[in-house]
């Protein structure tokens, strides 16, 4: 594992990596959509259900953003690995919008579903929760002049806030309210039609693959911007 | 020498001698819970109803007030190196910055509330519940809080940044706080006391360790 | 089925345009943004690798 700690290895491996990741993100992107339109509308709920399309793999993608983050935060943490520390940072925003695309999405949902655009449930709860600390990640990181100790304290307040990750997915069990149960990912297998479950499947992966792939370049640009800081800071150390 | 009591006395002590932060934290909660007649309008039957929820929504805003001063006193003029480097862990010093800030902040609210209640129109037959609710629910406001406070210490803004990081974590708090208080809940409540108890039997570990860690990181 | 009873949804189209519209334009931005991002990094870094041979030279 530690082979790939040198950024200089990232980046050699991510530029040959890249251009597939986005060429077959865009395949599955498409793919997905297509399969959307295609399948059939649901008996009760009719087109709407197409909704679901986007805002499940959103949810899926909110959570695993945010346990990778904890992940890349407790590597940062504990062996002070530097890809890790970049992989966290440039994780957030691509979580939080994953999230703020889940409470939309389930809101516009929601209304046709249930009549109301929100409501007070466990999951909604905790989804809402989860937007809140990818938001307070962010500033956290930014509040102090020192980055390195911004990145510590943000690495620390990840790492806290993991616990919510649980709650979300166990909270349609634990408590019987508005939100559906689990219907895919659960101990007897899928319950959901497969004509809308592979739609389903094909955006989630298309989902991941457009993280996967964004966080590659968010991460190569970092790296990129760390050496202009660097390069900045020899000449003007050589000029003064 | 640093020890568990000697370091609770001495915040004990400083907090009476300015005798600003507590004072100040419980004369917020009865101020901003008496706006609500004013927003609300004044129908008892309304304000009965919403009286739980205000009084807890308070409760944790005036928790907030004092947190980002809990460990910053101490870290600009160095104590706070000496306590990371005494032989207390520093777990515990955390748990006794946080039972300070309890005894001032959160102590003095259990007797604001059930007046800041009645005067809400909130039948007095719920107080005791209402009471014992917010005695569980405010150690725990208490020990995130710390975790906060230890998050941003030295950050700036550092004061809405706490609250910015503690109240989302706060809220399954204030929810289960809300439903064991409410006298129109079905039943008497004692699954929310034990969500609540089992809260804070999490938080006495897990924040402490946390926020020791946060220090740690902040005096590196 | 016509054009525009497909628009339609089933009545939905009020709902679902705008989760499918919205879910497009927040991750277009998103990749667009990173997307630039990264070109005038790479820019800045040529640019700069480039002044630098120039002086060395």
């Amino acid at each position: 594992m530690h082979r790939f700690a040198n950024p200089a290895r990232f980046m050699r491996v991510s530029q040959i990596v890249l251009p597939w990741l986005a060429t077959v993100t865009v395949l599955f992107l498409v793919a997905g959509l297509v399969m959307s339109f295609l399948a059939p509308p649901d008996y009760q709920q009719g087109e709407s259900v197409r909704i679901m399309f986007v805002h499940v793999p959103a949810a899926w993608m909110a959570m695993c953003a945010y346990t990778s983050l904890a992940l890349a935060s407790a590597a940062a943490l504990i062996w002070r690995h530097p890809l890790a520390e970049i992989a966290a940072e440039e994780t957030a925003p691509l979580g939080a919008v994953f999230t703020g695309l889940c409470l939309v999405s389930g809101s516009l949902w929601g209304q046709p579903m249930w009549g109301t655009w929100w409501a007070w449930d466990a999951r909604m709860t905790s989804v809402l929760v989860l937007f809140f600390l990818y938001l307070g990640y962010m500033a956290l990181l930014n509040a102090f002049d020192d980055p390195t100790r911004g990145r510590r304290a943000a690495a620390i307040l990840a790492l806290v806030g993991f616990v919510n990750v649980p709650i979300i997915k166990f909270s349609v069990e634990w408590w019987n309210t508005l939100h559906q149960p689990a219907s895919v990912l659960r101990m007897g297998g899928p319950t959901i039609d497969p004509s809308i479950l592979w739609p389903l499947l094909v955006m989630a992966v298309a989902f991941t693959l457009l993280f996967v792939t964004l966080l590659v370049l968010r991460m190569r640009a970092a790296l990129i911007e760390r050496k202009i800081r660097v390069l900045d800071a020899a000449a003007s150390g050589a000029l003064g | 020498m640093v020890s568990f009591k000697a370091l609770l006395l001495r915040d004990l002590r400083l907090a009476f001698r300015q005798g600003g932060d507590g004072a100040m934290a419980v004369i917020f909660f009865v101020l901003a819970a008496l706006l609500f007649p004013f927003g609300l309008g004044p129908e008892p039957e309304a304000l009965a109803r919403d009286a739980v929820g205000i009084v807890w929504v308070m409760a944790l805003l005036a928790s907030l007030l004092a947190l980002d001063r809990l460990f910053q006193g101490d870290w600009e003029d160095g104590s706070l190196d000496l306590m990371a480097l005494s032989p207390l862990p520093l777990e515990l010093v955390v748990l006794a910055k946080a039972l300070g800030h309890w005894l001032v902040s959160g102590l003095p609210l259990l007797i604001a509330a059930p007046i800041v209640a009645s005067m809400l129109q909130f039948d007095t037959a719920g107080l005791p519940r209402l009471v014992a609710a917010l005695a569980l629910g405010t150690p725990t406001l208490s020990l995130l809080g710390a975790v906060g406070a230890a998050l941003t210490l030295g950050a700036r803004r550092a004061a809405v940044l706490v609250s910015l990081l503690v109240l989302p974590l706060e809220i399954p708090l204030l929810i289960f706080g809300v439903a064991a208080a409410d006298p129109a809940a079905t039943g008497d409540g004692s699954t929310q006391f034990m969500v609540l108890g089992a809260l804070l039997a999490l938080a006495l570990p897990l924040c402490p360790w946390a926020a020791a860690a946060a220090l740690r990181q902040a005096l590196d | 089925m016509s054009f525009s009873t497909w628009v339609q949804m089933g009545g939905y189209a009020g709902f679902v345009w705008p989760a499918y519209g919205i879910a497009a334009a927040a991750l277009g931005l998103l990749a667009g943004g990173t997307i630039r991002r990264y070109r005038m990094a790479q820019r800045r870094l040529a640019e700069m690798t480039a002044t630098r041979r120039g002086e060395d030279a």
